[in-house]
Order: structure tokens, then sequence, then C-alpha cells
């Protein structure tokens, strides 16, 4: 099985890590051409993936996500705003992607990452767009009084499709929020009610009774390829991405439709087949993901 | 099913096409793109010796500096200043000159509608005036879609807020070759047709997405006969360029 270039003649003579690193493209496309890839995953298999809800105790919401090694963490803190005058009886939303420099080795605290604000933006963007939150019940008081969810999701290893798993970690953190309690105080303004002062007698009616969940619909999921020549990657770890550099993101929603198709340049080209491949993986891997975080919520609810 | 658009315009007419370059005259290369009332003016500079820490030496690096119209710089920047420069770099042939920079930056001068898009475009014609050697052009098109279903081409600022989704699609230049046409096609499509680059915003269905796609195809080999009859006149009069 002789190559037919440099890299061929030490493959005999070299370790396998040596030859790793100074010929990774040549070492990864003699796992492509077996239709395997160096952890033995197939092709089209995505990482083991695990959810676990209520990681951060002191906030409203929150989750922990791995897919493989990468690692995310999301938080959602509660505070209460005025709507904005163009939709007074909505609330917002506002989502924050930090890569602190424990992620990974590229990251310092004077050089921060150039990915983190596209992910921030491309994060906001699906989860308004894919209909999954209705701002509308993130209102308060009709024009006086509103929720502002601040989402911050902590990326604590880079390992390769790291839009996937926040996201991932953005809807199980909503799906474990528990929106606090609140009443009007003397001066008019809404205060969060504490549990010391639930057993006193209040002033005024709490605005909303218990602690509730918001309703989830249509909940988006994505699913990050690569294309290398004629083969099609799922869930790329970091390795993978900065040698074969073409990667597609499709994020689809519960409802089958497609909330974004995010293909940033890349030196193959994508065909009408390759795309629709894509969407294929991507429809597949949204069935196992609703699987884990239902699994995460029933555990969560036993509690 | 026929919809008014504001300017009197059909679902697959484009609004008309300008580009001058060799607008600036201390950066290596420039170009200004005007897409009816979108504007956008590109500058290049390079290539310049050494390349970013992050970047491999191996090969040369560009770099995208966007600048909007007003105030400061966002996410919104950022995610404009990523998608240009992976694109940017899938059409340059960066093996020629290993280890050097070449900067691109992007002043926008008039937000209309399908802004990507026409930066895009800028940003291309402006690499050809600099003379940095190009594996094939890209040709940057926006298609919008309306609650009705209806596909539109090249939506204005008014049409893309209104829409339900529109995307951002980057496409290589029409092949204009003597070869029969068989000799150039990749498991029966065309080589020209593949994607590098799309963005998207909204929801919508995958049939809807592909239905885009195609219209996006047809539409980009007009855009591609403006650019080459664009490009070329300049180049037989230019005295400074050899041959």
């Amino acid at each position: 099985m002789g190559a037919p270039n440099a890299a061929g003649d030490w493959s005999s003579e070299m370790e396998v890590d040596a030859f790793r690193r100074l010929f990774p493209l040549c070492y990864f496309e003699r796992h492509l051409s077996e239709s395997i890839r160096p952890d033995a995953r197939p092709l089209k298999r995505a990482r083991d993936t695990i959810v676990s809800l209520g990681a951060v105790a002191s906030s409203d919401g929150s989750a922990l996500a791995k897919i493989g090694s990468t690692t995310m963490l999301a938080a959602i803190k509660m505070e209460v705003m005025t709507p904005s005058v163009d939709s007074p009886d909505e609330g917002s939303i506002a989502v924050e992607f930090h890569m602190p420099p424990i992620c990974s080795p590229v990251v310092r605290p004077g050089r921060p990452a150039e990915v983190a604000p596209v992910i921030s933006k491309q994060l906001f963007d699906s989860l308004l767009s894919s209909g999954m939150i209705d701002l509308k019940e993130l209102s308060l008081v009709k024009g006086k009084a509103a929720w502002m969810a601040y989402l911050d999701i902590y990326c604590l290893d880079a390992d390769g499709a790291l839009f996937d798993a926040a996201l991932l970690s953005a809807v199980a953190a909503f799906s474990h929020l528990r929106i606090p309690v609140v009443s009007l105080n003397d001066e008019g303004r809404v205060v969060v009610v504490s549990k010391e002062l639930e057993g006193e007698k209040l002033v005024k009616e709490p605005v909303n009774e218990e602690r509730r969940k918001l309703s989830l619909n249509s909940i988006p999921f994505s699913l990050t390829c690569i294309l290398h020549k004629n083969y099609i990657l799922a869930d790329p770890t970091f390795e993978e991405e900065s040698i074969m550099e073409t990667f597609i993101t499709v994020v689809l929603n519960s409802s089958g439709q497609l909330v974004s198709l995010y293909k940033p340049g890349g030196p193959v080209l994508a065909h009408t087949s390759a795309i629709q491949e894509c969407i294929a993986l991507t429809k597949h891997r949204m069935k196992e993901l609703q699987e884990i975080i239902d699994e995460a919520i029933s555990i969560m609810e036993v509690d | 099913m026929e919809i008014d658009r504001a300017d009197g315009r059909s679902p697959n007419q484009l609004r008309p096409l300008s580009c001058s370059r060799g607008v600036l005259n201390r950066a290596h290369g420039s170009a200004s793109w005007a897409q009816g009332n979108t504007q956008v003016l590109a500058a290049v500079y390079g290539p310049k010796a050494g390349t970013k820490k992050n970047e491999d030496p191996e090969k040369a690096s560009v770099e995208v500096i966007w600048k909007p119209k007003t105030g400061q710089i966002g996410k919104q920047e950022k995610e404009f200043e990523m998608v240009l420069k992976r694109t940017l770099q899938s059409i340059c042939i960066l093996t020629i000159h290993p280890n050097t920079t070449t900067s691109v930056i992007v002043q926008v001068v008039h937000d209309d509608g399908a802004l990507l898009p026409c930066a895009i475009n800028a940003s291309c014609a402006a690499l050809v005036d600099a003379g940095i050697p190009l594996k094939h052009l890209a040709v940057a098109i926006c298609c919008c879609l309306a609650e009705s279903g209806l596909v539109m081409l090249d939506p204005t600022k008014l049409e893309e807020e209104k829409m339900k989704a529109f995307v951002y699609m980057v496409l290589p230049n029409s092949i204009l070759s003597v070869l029969p046409e068989e000799s150039s096609s990749v498991k029966g499509e065309q080589m020209d047709h593949g994607l590098i680059t799309s963005v998207t915003h909204g929801v919508m269905s995958v049939d809807d997405y592909l239905h885009c796609l195609e219209r996006g195809r047809a539409a980009t080999s007009k855009m591609s006969d403006f650019l080459r009859r664009n490009l070329q006149p300049r180049l037989s009069s230019d005295s400074s360029m050899a041959g």
C-alpha cells in the first residue's frame, strides 16, 4: 500500500504519533479510505453526548453539555427590565458566548478567540428565529415590566463542533429554567420574592404564582459536518477541523424546518447532493439529541 | 402568484450593478461595487510579509477588516469579517506566496439590503485589481423568501425586513470553456454549481432552501457575464500590467 509521495516512504519507518504530527492530512486520508476515523468512529457518527441539568445552583437555569471532549456550561440569570416601546408585551434574551483561556491553547487573556463573537451571534439568531421561546411568555406587566434572560455559555474544553455543543447546552438550560416569583413592592417596582418572605403576609399578591417553566416548542438542534473530497464527516474534533477546513453547520428545529445552513467558505465546494446528505445526517442526529434531552429532563424531575 | 415589489422589479430581476476598480490611489487594489442603492468600497493591501500568530506560515493568509457606515464594531461586523475571510481564502491560491498576509478592508458606504453579497463582490473585484492570484472569481447573491413561498432575488432593506427568511450564497463564476460540457462535471453536476458559502437568516423549509439555491445559480450566470465584461477592458489598456 505505497503512497506515491514522500509521506508514504516514511510511514513504514516512523512511529504513528510522529506520522500523525508530520503528515496529518495523509494520516487522515489513510483512515478515510477505510471509512473510519482515528478515534474508531464511522464517518457519519457523532461522538458520545451527555447533558446534565442544574449544574450551576445559583442561577435560574443551567446545564452542562459534553459532545465527546467538547464541554459547554450554560447558565441563565433572569432580571426584570422595562420592555421596549415597539414591543411592550415581550421580554428579551441576551446571549454571550465566552471562550476562557482554559478551553484551548490558542486562546490567551490578551488574545480573545475570533470565533467567540461569531458563535454568540449565531446562537442568538438560531434561538430566536427557531421559535423555541415565545417572548410574550417573558412579559410580566404589559408596558412596564418584562423579563430579560441573560444566557452565558462558557466553553470549558474546545475540541471541535463548538456551535453544536453550545446550542445543546443553551437548549438544555432553557428547559431547566424556572422563572423566579416576583411581586410589586410599595414603590410600584417589581422585586423578586425571596424564600424568607414567602411565609409572611405580602402587601400585594405576587405577580406570578409558582416558579414556572417556559414552554418550549420547535427546539433547534444542529450538526456540523466536514466536507473533504468526496467524504462527509459528521461531528469533527478540533484536529479534523484544523486539517480539513471546509465545514457546514445545519440547524433544524423539531418541526423539520431549516433554521440555518452555515457554510463559511472553505476549499471544497458543496454540491446539492452533499447539502442534502448533511441535512439528512442532521435529521438523524436531531432524534438522538431529542432523546438525550428528554432523558435529562426526566431524571431532573424525579429528584 | 404575482407580488408587487416596491421598485417594480420582477422576482428574478437584479438591481442595476455597477463596479469601478482602481478608485483608491494608495491601496494596491480597490473596487467600489454598487447594487441599486447598496454600495460597498473594498481596498486590498498586500501581500505583506509575515503572518499573524495563529495562522499557518506555510500558506498565505487573508485578513479582513469590516468598517460599518455608522456605529461601533459589534458581533454582526465580526461575523461578516469571518465569513468574508473564509470565502476569500477559498478563492485565493494560498500556496503561491507562503508566510504573507493580504489585508482586505471593506467600508460600507450605504446599506440597502444584500450587504454581505455586495461586499463579497467588491472584495473579489478589488483582489483582481491588486493582482492577487485567484483560482476563480466568486459571485455572491441574496435570495429571500416571502411568507407566501415566493422566492425573490436581490432584496432591498425594506424587503429583507419584511421577508420570512433570506439566504446569502456565494458561487464560483460560470466557466467559459472550450472543452465539451461533460468533462467539467462532477457526478453529473456542473463544476460551477458548487456552493462556496451560504449564510441564512430566518426559518424556511428544506425544499424552499434548495429552491433558493436553484434560483441563485441561474442568476449567477448573468452576474458572471457582468463581472467578466467589467474586468476585461481594463486589462488590455492598463500599460503597467505585463502582457
